[in-house]
């Protein structure tokens, strides 16, 4: 259990420290920023699904009055892209478009409404190709093909590991069970929409403001596409009216405003309208997943082979990433003898999936989690006892060589159960009502960067003097998570002042450390240690001007309530103000820098470096619902959530991001679907998103959330700052399959897709009534040709982390050569 | 067509409108056309409201119209001709937040914060109305302001805290007794 | 930011100028709360050159006591909702006009809006850059119907949740232009068609809604959506029955909203109810002939399938309450509200 909390700021519910602005208006967003002679710009999106650009003709558009400026394609030099190795955008589309809402030209004007006008004029010639709506028409032997660099026809990249002999294991096993699951997409839909504003500086240098979670990658991308040297580009991250993943990418608009401000030499702001914002996407990936799980008599697992495919949409964006997390956090909840996967991500003409809360984890925690379920059901086991007895144990190194520190699982599973009564409701509440269980793990950030290198992950840099006032650095973003709280609680912590003494600056590449971003969930945990070094080195510099002032040893001096004393001699004491006067006047101008680089992964096999984490958190959840047989129609009474958050921060902001979590979790659970419309082929070759509405794609109401009972969970975790790890994420897992088991203990059916309508509930219902399954989910898993899996021997199967073959691997298309593709088009 | 004395307001010239904002009498010049929404943010560059579809369909951009809560996306400007509008930025009265705002701020009412200028003025009027609405009063009265990051809890919370210390006067907040402090 | 189209508006200081401009501007058209008209008119779905505003028109907000209730068009959907004597004398009104769209948009919304609500359908109900990307259909721009390519006409679905329930209670409207006025039966203002689906000429305007008098008539409306709030209805029962002594029907009308291009009236359920007491089984029968009379299509959100299916569900919820069943827990789980 927690230690008892003996810090000052830590742990206590406090007002956060951008609270007053966010109450009173104050928070400037990206689209609130005005400036003088600031102009306007829009984007031309394509209108078809895949097809070459034959032409576009600007010139009516550029006579418009009011006009100042229309790009196209051949304005930018360069590709761009967040991993390195798929560097495949174009800030507007060159020589092909891959989806309705691709960008193909951008007009700047005086304002919004004369942009619009002048898009109007714009006339490109398209000359469509065979458009690819979903992995099995992907996969299909000669489609279209969305990009040359693809492994195979529209197979983006397919992913093969093995850790340890699973075949042999499932022969073994006492059952095997094999189910297949579906995982429908849906996306972010932060309330702000992205918004960004380019001005230019002298010299050729610019400034961009955007509504983005990770500037520094943003300052990357801009460099890159634009040819500037990273020095002359300077990107400031706006505070996020939400993010959840949406706005990790950078994007075409950034780059096209960018541009333009360079160009004309003016401000030039770009507000996206709702409908672009699901263009924008980068939502959680449609998943086909099958399950072949082994176990004994008790139920404990065996082995397990997952197979995932994905649906990537248009674009590389985070895909491969989001690929290897379709699997690798399989092992690091329950203990997990021998484990492999396959896992393929396929383009189609959609929008670009990519990162939403959960990364990737949270499709194949639905299936796994579904299926514990069934496998309780079939032996006769109460669920929650199952996974009590196969909780991953502290420290462990798992099958696929992740290195656990604390869990908390054990007791996240037994207070929900507690607190929601389970034993007297699981199969025990009449008909039409039920309990679902069900637990999951994530990440306290990546344990590497999304490019290759060994700085650090997260810098913080404190500034100090005679005022006493403390001002604190750092590149992380605020999108509402509460980083630059936690960033301000934990210097104020160990310096022993109030957090309102302290201003942070952050998200800004020109004045900031590099800090990689807000995404992973790796704020509090790298930024709170990057913090914590550059607090202590202040701190120590300041407690050795004390110790002199006092005639005392350094060790002696301690920091609290605003004052720096002596322990020993509680009367020598002084305010903080007057110690670093001291400590200004012995060394000069005050300064320290904090940085956290994560230790290298125990896993050293190609691929071993997407998984890895600094610490991981736990969750359980129970939830409740209520279904009307003749309908399907179902409810949620209450939610019970208890969290592993290593410890918590400041209480009241860890309860918000438990309980956004429940909700968004609810809300794909439920409801939120990524659904894309074709039209009777033979009279259309549309293919669009169904309802890019934010009426239409249906986010939860006040009206629709049910109560939430939260427990905070607190097994410091020795990487975490004060053993925190995170809380913005994990909590999303669980409630999804919890919610699934729920419907089969209500009703007696198995919805093994998401998500879970009362349509498909009735479905289930009628084919169980006839006698059938009483089950709705996906029936198969196409044949896919997978290469050969590296083979990784567990750590207790004499493993050292290598794999012990070499498997060949057929070598990726080269990708595009920009600078040729370049002189073309320019000559 | 000679007998009308109707108002009209030509498609292309500016309309100039006289109404009160935040307690003020305001003159202002508007492309005609344009929504309370556009008025406010870009005319009177009080970007404290905010928006998210400009179609109705999220609440972000509610500000109070003659007290009564409205979606100024789809208000025309030109209607807002003597009436008295509220924005988020004049909630606070002479540098002191108003009960709900220290509310927000203090139990987390706010997360990202982009919802809450129009969460806050849809409860004030509710509570301009109504002083002690229960639970379900306050869930319905911000049925119609979608929020992304909180899941409403700690917003409804924040609204009976308000509740409370709307009663009690008071200032400073008790945050011993936050909801969820325990671990 | 999506903008409004360019358009000239006119403030006319009654309802007779107002009629006057009507008649006399080329495309004009009548905004009252504009929570329907604008956001059409953003997506370029209705691109009106002159917009005739009633908002502030005095004449239209009255609620008046006669040997029923007449209330003005201009009554905004909360006013209605506060009146204590509609929720009592007209419940299934009241029930409705609660339940439509958000507490904000009830603000500003009109009954005489909610009337002539546009029909809708998720193929037209989208951006002009959207529409532009599937072609455009015939309610707007086009000429096919992609709903059903077959059909001649538009299948847009009439999703006003107050016209069911007045329809239902025997509701008439009054029409004005400048020449004169005339008052029809509510239904007779529909039709069955997406594009045309008002028999109002262009230069009418919607004067007052008029109301028998409630007394001994008992009246519900049940609502299906997704979300507890801001979505319009995939399906709704209107009913309302007087009943005789002994507790048998006297007369009886079940209306059903979002099946059709207009309100549907179930005259095979509300004759077969006739002289019978709301047994289950006369519930569970009436409650299958609703189902008969629905046509959903694919235009909304859910299956038309899952949407018929519910049809005889919720007709039933209706008459139980009529009954005088505790229907509470029910209406909580489907409403997300207490009505
Ligand atoms: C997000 C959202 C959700 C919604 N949900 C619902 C819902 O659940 N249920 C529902 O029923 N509605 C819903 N609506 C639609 C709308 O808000 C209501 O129908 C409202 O009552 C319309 O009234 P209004 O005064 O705003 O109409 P307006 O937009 O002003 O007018 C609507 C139409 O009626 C015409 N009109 C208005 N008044 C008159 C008159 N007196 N005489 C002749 N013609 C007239 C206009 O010319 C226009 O064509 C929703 C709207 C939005 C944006
Ligand atoms: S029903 Fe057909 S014609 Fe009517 S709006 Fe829909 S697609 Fe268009
Ligand atoms: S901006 Fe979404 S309702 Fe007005
Ligand atoms: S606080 Fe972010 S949308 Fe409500």
């Amino acid at each position: 259990m927690s230690k008892e909390n003996s810090y000052s700021v830590i742990g206590k519910p406090r007002r956060r420290v951008d609270g007053a602005d966010k109450v009173t208006g104050q928070t400037c967003f990206a689209d609130d920023i005005m400036l003088p002679r600031m102009l306007h710009c829009k984007l031309l999106r394509s209108h078809v699904p895949h097809a070459l650009i034959r032409s576009i003709d600007t010139r009516k558009a550029e006579r418009h009055p009011g006009v100042k400026l229309v790009l196209t394609g051949r304005d930018f030099p360069n590709e761009y892209g967040i991993l390195p190795v798929s560097q495949d955008e174009q800030p507007l589309c060159r020589e092909k478009v891959r989806f309705v809402g691709d960008p193909v030209a951008a007009v700047i004007a005086r304002d919004e409404f004369v942009a619009e006008e002048a898009l109007e004029l714009i006339r490109v010639e398209y000359e469509p190709l065979d458009t690819i709506s979903d992995p099995v028409e992907a996969l299909k032997q000669e489609p279209a093909r969305l990009h040359d660099y693809s492994e195979e026809g529209n197979i983006h990249k397919r992913l093969s590991y093995e850790f340890g002999d699973v075949e042999e294991s499932l022969a073994n096993s006492a059952h095997v069970f094999e189910d297949i699951f579906f995982f429908e997409g849906n996306t972010h839909l932060p309330l702000e929409q992205h918004a960004a504003v380019g001005v230019p500086e002298a010299e050729g240098r610019v400034t961009l403001w955007s509504s983005t979670q990770c500037p520094h990658y943003v300052h990357r991308a801009v460099a890159k596409a634009l040819d500037l040297p990273m020095a002359h580009v300077r990107v400031i991250a706006t505070p996020n009216g939400g993010g959840f993943g949406g706005k990790t990418d950078p994007f075409n608009h950034e780059i096209v405003v960018a541009r333009a401000a360079l160009m004309l030499g003016r401000p030039i702001k770009i507000c996206l309208n709702r409908e672009e914002v699901f263009y924008c996407h980068r939502g959680r990936h449609p998943v086909l997943m099958k399950f072949r799980t082994g176990v004994d008599v008790n139920g404990a697992l065996t082995a397990m082979h997952l197979q995932t495919l994905l649906d990537g949409g248009a674009y590389g964006s985070y895909g491969v990433a989001s690929a290897f997390y379709t699997a690798v956090l399989q092992p690091v909840t329950y203990h997990l003898p021998r484990y492999a996967f396959d896992a393929c991500r396929v383009f189609t003409n959609k929008p670009p999936c990519g990162p939403k809360r959960g990364h990737g984890t949270v499709q194949p925690r639905f299936g796994q989690e579904v299926q514990l379920d069934k496998i309780a059901d079939r032996l006769k086991i109460d669920p929650a006892e199952l996974r009590l007895n196969m909780v991953e144990k502290p420290g462990a190194l798992t099958a696929n060589y992740l290195k656990i520190g604390s869990i908390g699982l054990a007791e996240c599973i037994n207070r929900v159960t507690e607190r929601s009564g389970w034993k007297d409701k699981y199969r025990k509440l009449p008909s039409g009502r039920g309990v679902g269980l069900a637990c999951s793990s994530y990440l306290t950030g990546a344990g590497n960067s999304i490019y290759w290198n060994a700085m650090p992950h997260s810098g913080v840099q404190l500034k100090l003097d005679r005022s006493g006032r403390v001002t604190v650095f750092c590149g992380a973003t605020e999108i509402g998570q509460g980083s630059d709280d936690v960033l301000v609680a934990t210097v104020a912590e160990i310096l022993g002042i109030d957090p309102l003494d302290i201003r942070c600056v952050t998200g800004d590449t020109d004045l900031t450390p590099v800090d990689l971003g807000s995404y992973s969930s790796r704020v509090t945990l790298m930024m709170g240690n990057a913090a914590i070094q550059a607090a202590e080195r202040a701190r120590d510099l300041i407690a050795q001007a004390a110790a002199q002032k006092f005639g005392a040893d350094a060790e002696v001096i301690e920091f609290a309530g605003g004052r720096v004393f002596n322990t020993g001699r509680p009367e020598q004491e002084m305010p903080f103000q007057e110690a670093v006067v001291c400590a200004e006047e012995i060394y000069g101008s005050l300064g320290t820098t904090g940085s956290y680089t994560p230790a290298p992964p125990p896993g050293k096999y190609k691929g071993g470096g997407v998984g890895p984490s600094p610490a991981y958190s736990y969750t359980a959840a129970v939830v409740e619902v209520e279904i009307d047989t003749a309908s399907g129609w179902i409810t949620v009474p209450r939610v019970y959530i208890a969290h592993d958050l290593g410890r918590t921060m400041n209480p009241v902001l860890a309860r918000g991001q438990v309980e956004g979590s429940v909700y968004m979790g609810l809300g794909e659970a439920l409801m939120e679907e990524s659904a894309f419309r074709r039209l009777p082929a033979r009279l259309s070759g549309a293919l669009v998103h169904r309802e890019p509405s934010m009426l239409e794609y249906k986010s939860p109401t006040s009206t629709d959330m049910p109560e939430v009972i939260t427990d905070l969970i607190e097994y410091p975790d020795d990487n975490g700052p004060f053993g925190a790890k995170e809380a913005g994420q994990g909590p999303l897992l669980p409630v999804i399959p919890a919610l699934a088991n729920a419907v089969y203990d209500a009703v007696g059916v198995r919805i093994d897709e998401v998500p879970i309508t009362a349509e498909k509930i009735l479905q289930a219902l009628d084919s169980k009534a006839r006698g059938g399954s009483g089950r709705v989910g996906p029936a198969k898993f196409p044949e896919l040709e997978w290469p050969e899996p590296y083979r990784v021997p567990p750590p207790w199967e004499g493993g050292d982390g290598n794999a012990v073959n070499k498997p060949q691997r057929k070598r990726a298309a080269k990708m595009h050569d920009m600078d040729r593709f370049r002189k073309v088009t320019a000559s | 067509m000679n007998k009308v004395t109707t108002l009209k307001r030509s498609q292309q010239q500016n309309a100039h409108i006289g109404c009160q904002v935040n307690r003020e009498p305001v003159q202002v010049s508007v492309a005609p056309g344009k929504t309370l929404l556009e008025m406010l943010r870009e005319d009177l560059q009080l970007t404290g409201t905010k928006h998210g579809c400009e179609l109705g369909e999220c609440g972000a951009c509610a500000v109070l119209v003659d007290g009564e809560p409205i979606l100024s996306c789809l208000y025309l400007a030109l209607e807002a001709e003597g009436c008295s509008i509220d924005t988020v930025e004049g909630m606070a009265l002479d540098g002191r937040l108003h009960p709900l705002q220290e509310a927000f701020a203090d139990l987390g009412g706010a997360q990202c914060g982009y919802c809450t200028p129009a969460i806050l003025l849809t409860c004030k009027a509710l509570l301009d109305k109504q002083p002690d609405p229960d639970r379900d009063q306050i869930r319905e009265a911000l049925s119609g302001n979608l929020c992304r990051c909180t899941g409403y809890q700690q917003i409804f919370e924040s609204v009976e805290e308000a509740i409370l210390r709307l009663d009690h006067s008071e200032q400073g907040t008790d945050l011993k007794s936050v909801p969820g402090s325990g671990g | 930011m999506m903008r409004l189209p360019r358009f000239h508006y006119y403030r006319p200081r009654d309802i007779r100028e107002a009629a006057l401009v009507l008649a006399g501007e080329e495309n004009a058209m009548v905004i009252a709360g504009g929570t329907d008209l604008l956001p059409n008119m953003k997506r370029r779905q209705q691109t009106p050159r002159t917009l005739v505003a009633l908002r502030h028109l005095d004449e239209l907000k009255r609620v008046t006591n006669g040997s029923g209730l007449v209330i003005g068009a201009g009554v905004t959907l909360t006013d209605l909702v506060q009146d204590r004597g509609i929720k009592s004398a007209y419940r299934g009104l009241w029930q409705a006009a609660a339940q439509v769209a958000t507490p904000h948009l009830r603000n500003m919304g009109t009954l005489g809006g909610n009337i002539c609500l546009d029909t809708r359908c998720n193929y037209y109900d989208q951006n002009h850059e959207w529409r532009k990307a599937i072609d455009f259909c015939m309610k707007k721009d086009g000429a096919i119907c992609w709903v059903s390519t077959g059909s001649k006409t538009c299948l847009a679905t009439s999703s006003t949740d107050t016209a069911p329930a007045l329809v239902s209670l025997g509701a008439e409207v009054e029409l004005e232009t400048a020449h004169g006025q005339r008052t029809i039966p509510l239904h007779e203002l529909y039709r069955d068609d997406g594009i045309h689906y008002l028999t109002r000429s262009n230069e009418e305007i919607l004067t007052r809604i008029i109301l028998p008098d409630g007394a001994g008539t008992r009246s519900v409306y049940w609502k299906l959506r997704r979300r507890g709030s801001f979505d319009f209805p995939v399906l709704s029962v209107a009913a309302a029955i007087r009943f005789g002594a002994g507790g048998a029907v006297d007369e009886a009308r079940i209306v059903l909203g979002a099946v059709a291009s207009q309100p549907v009236l179930c005259d095979s359920a509300s004759e077969f109810l006739n002289d019978r007491s709301l047994t289950d089984e006369v519930i569970e029968e009436a409650a299958a002939l609703c189902a008969r009379a629905a046509k959903p299509v694919k235009n909304t959100d859910f299956s038309p399938h899952w949407r018929k299916r519910a049809v005889a569900r919720l007709a039933a919820y209706a008459l139980q309450e009529l009954r005088g069943d505790d229907m509470r827990a029910t209406r909580e789980k489907i409403a997300r509200q207490a009505l």
